[in-house]
C-alpha cells in the first residue's frame, strides 16, 4: 500500500494522482518528490509561502507544465473546472460576464443564469468584465468553472482581491459547492485559519511536501501550535522553521503528516531552500 | 456605370476586408501587430522566391510567410530572444533580402505595386485566389472561434479545460500569413497590417462582445474599401493607400462620435 492510498478516504473515487512529481523550470528545481491525490467529494488545500511551488504543483496536475520526474494520472474523462490565480482580461478584448461564462463550452442562457445564481452573482449576467470588483470576478470565475459540471474543481487562491468578509463567504460557498456538486476540490490558500473548517486535507508545500494530514491532525501537532498558536497573524504560518530531516521514506510512512519534529535543529534538506521570515504587516 | 476593373477591385478589396477585420481582432487581442507586419515584410522575399522558381508570386509569398510563421513560433517558444527582437530581425532582414534578391536576379518587379498594392490591376485569377482563400479563412475562423477566443483570453485556462492552445496559436499565425499573402496585391505589403488593425480598433470602441467586434471590424473594413476606391477614382489617388485612409477616417469618426456620445450621456446624468 502506498502512502497515497493510506491517505485516501476509504471507498472514494480517485480523480487525480501525482506520484513522485518533480518540476524544473528554466533550470530551477521548483518541486520535487510530490505525491498527492484528490478524491471525489473532498477538499484538499495547499498552503505554503510565496514561491513555494504551489501554483506550479497545480499546473503540473493540470498538465500545463512538463514534469521532469514522476507521473500525473487523471481519471479517464475527468472534467476539470479551473480558476487560475491571475486572469486578467485585457480591456482591448470586450467581454461580458455572459460571454466569459461560455468561454470554453457552450451553455444555454438558463444554465448560465443558474450557475451565476449559485455563486450569488446572477444580476451581473450582462455586465462588462472590466467593471467587476475582485470579489465579483472571483464569483463569476467560480460560476464559470461550475458550469462545466466539473469532477474536479481547481482553485488557485480563490480569495484573491477579496476583502476579509467576502473571503469567509467565499470559502463557505466553496464548501457548499463541494457538497452539492459532489466534486473534488483542490485549492491553494494562504490562510489556514480560514480554510481550516472547510478542508479535509492540508498539504504544506515548500518545494516539496513539508507535512500533510487532516487539519485536525495537523492542528493537534505540537509543530502546528508552534506555527499557529503563538502567533495569531495568519501569515506567521510561514515563519516556522522546517528544521527536520527530510527522509522521504519516513515522511511517506507518516500518515498523520507533521509527525516530524519541526522544532529540532537538525537540518537534512537535500536542496537548500529559504524559509523567509514574515515581516510584520507583510501581506501578499 | 462602373467598369470591369473597378468591379474587380471592389470584389477583391471586400474579400480581403471581410477576413482581415475578424482576424485583425485576434491580432490586436493577442498583441500580434508586429507579427503581422513581419509576415508582410517577408512577403517581399516570397515574391523573389516565387520568381526564382518561376512559381506564381502568391505561391512564393505563401511558402515564405508560412515558413516565417513556423520559424517564429519556434523562436518565441525558446524565449532566448524577446519576441519583438526576433520579429524585428526577421521583418527587416526578409524585406532587405527580398529586395537584394530581386535586384540580383535582374527581374523586373513593380516595386511600388509590391509595397503599396495594385488593386485596380486585379485579374480574374487574382480574384479567385482572394475569394478562395478568404472563404477558407472565414470557415476556419468560424469553426475554431470558441477555442481560439478561449486560448486568447487565457492559454492556461484553455489548456486546463482541454483546448489545444499551442496548436491554435500556430493556426492563427498561419491564418495571418495567408491573409498577408492574399492582401498583398490589394494594399501592398506595407499597408496590410493597417487593414487588419484599423477596422478592429474602430470596432472596439462600440463592441461589448468579441463577436460584435469581429463582425463590426469586417463591416468597417468593407466600408473602408468602398470609400477608398471611390475616393481613388474621384481624385486619382493610389487605391491601396486610399483604402487605408478610408479606414483611418472611420476610426477617427468613430472615436469622435463615441466621445460625443459619452459626453452627452455625462451631461444628461449631471442634470
Amino acid at each position: 500500500m502506498t502512502m497515497i492510498d493510506r491517505l485516501a478516504p476509504p471507498g472514494t473515487d480517485r480523480l487525480v494522482t501525482l506520484r513522485d512529481v518533480a518540476v524544473t523550470l528554466g533550470g530551477r528545481a521548483i518541486l520535487r518528490d510530490v505525491s498527492l491525490a484528490v478524491h471525489r467529494g473532498e477538499v484538499v488545500t495547499l498552503i505554503g509561502p510565496n514561491g513555494a511551488g504551489k501554483t506550479t504543483l497545480v499546473k503540473a496536475l493540470l498538465g500545463l507544465v512538463p514534469l521532469s520526474k514522476g507521473s500525473v494520472t487523471r481519471a479517464p474523462g475527468l472534467r476539470v473546472g479551473y480558476v487560475p490565480q491571475k486572469l486578467k482580461v485585457d480591456p482591448i478584448l470586450p467581454l461580458t460576464v455572459a460571454r466569459l461564462m461560455t468561454l470554453t463550452q457552450r451553455a444555454t442562457r438558463s444554465r448560465v443564469r443558474e450557475a451565476l445564481a449559485e455563486t450569488g452573482v446572477e444580476p451581473l449576467l450582462g455586465a462588462s468584465v472590466d467593471g467587476l470588483s475582485g470579489g465579483e470576478f472571483q464569483r463569476v470565475m467560480l460560476a464559470r468553472a461550475l458550469l462545466r459540471r466539473p469532477d474536479l474543481l481547481v482553485l488557485d487562491e480563490p480569495t484573491q482581491g477579496v476583502d476579509q468578509l467576502g473571503e469567509a463567504a467565499l470559502y463557505e460557498l466553496i464548501d457548499r459547492v463541494r457538497k452539492e456538486h459532489h466534486c473534488g476540490v483542490l485549492m491553494i490558500s494562504h490562510d489556514l485559519h480560514v480554510v481550516m473548517g472547510s478542508t479535509d486535507r492540508v498539504f504544506c508545500i515548500n518545494g516539496h511536501v513539508c507535512c500533510t494530514g487532516a487539519p485536525q491532525a495537523v492542528a493537534g501537532d505540537p509543530a502546528f501550535h508552534d506555527l499557529f498558536g503563538a502567533q495569531a497573524r495568519a501569515f506567521a504560518l510561514y515563519t516556522h522553521h522546517h528544521d527536520h530531516a527530510h527522509d522521504p521514506l519516513s515522511d511517506s510512512g507518516d500518515p498523520g503528516g507533521c509527525g516530524h519534529d519541526h522544532g529540532a535543529q537538525a537540518h537534512g534538506h537535500a536542496l537548500p531552500h529559504p524559509h523567509p521570515q514574515g515581516e510584520p504587516g507583510h501581506v501578499e | 456605370m462602373l467598369s470591369d476593373f473597378v468591379i474587380r477591385a471592389l470584389l477583391g478589396g471586400l474579400g480581403i476586408a471581410l477576413v482581415a477585420g475578424p482576424l485583425g481582432c485576434f491580432v490586436s487581442w493577442r498583441r500580434m501587430a508586429y507579427f503581422g507586419d513581419t509576415m508582410a515584410h517577408g512577403a517581399v522575399l516570397g515574391v523573389a522566391f516565387g520568381f526564382s522558381l518561376s512559381l506564381p508570386p502568391l505561391v512564393g509569398v505563401l511558402v515564405v510567410t508560412l515558413a516565417l510563421a513556423g520559424l517564429l513560433a519556434r523562436m518565441t517558444r525558446s524565449r532566448a530572444l524577446g519576441a519583438d527582437t526576433a520579429l524585428g530581425v526577421m521583418a527587416h532582414s526578409s524585406l532587405a533580402l527580398g529586395l537584394v534578391l530581386v535586384a540580383l536576379m535582374g527581374i523586373r518587379v513593380d516595386l511600388m505595386g509590391l509595397l503599396f498594392g495594385d488593386v485596380l490591376a486585379l485579374s480574374r485569377g487574382d480574384l479567385a485566389w482572394i475569394w478562395g482563400g478568404a472563404l477558407v479563412e472565414l470557415s476556419l475562423l468560424i469553426v475554431l472561434w470558441r477555442p481560439l477566443l478561449a486560448s486568447t483570453v487565457d492559454e492556461d485556462l484553455a489548456r486546463a479545460e482541454g483546448i489545444p492552445a499551442d496548436k491554435l496559436r500556430l493556426v492563427l499565425m498561419l491564418l495571418v500569413a495567408l491573409v498577408v499573402a492574399l492582401a498583398m496585391k490589394v494594399v501592398g505589403v506595407l499597408l496590410v497590417t493597417a487593414l487588419m488593425l484599423i477596422p478592429a480598433a474602430t470596432a472596439r470602441a462600440w463592441a461589448r462582445t468579441p463577436e460584435a467586434m469581429a463582425v463590426g471590424a469586417a463591416l468597417i473594413g468593407a466600408t473602408a474599401v468602398v470609400l477608398g476606391l471611390l475616393a481613388s477614382l474621384e481624385w486619382d489617388t493610389p487605391a491601396g493607400p486610399s483604402i487605408v485612409v478610408g479606414a483611418l477616417t472611420l476610426f477617427v469618426m468613430g472615436g469622435l462620435s463615441r466621445r460625443g456620445w459619452a459626453l452627452r450621456r455625462e451631461s444628461k446624468m449631471s442634470i
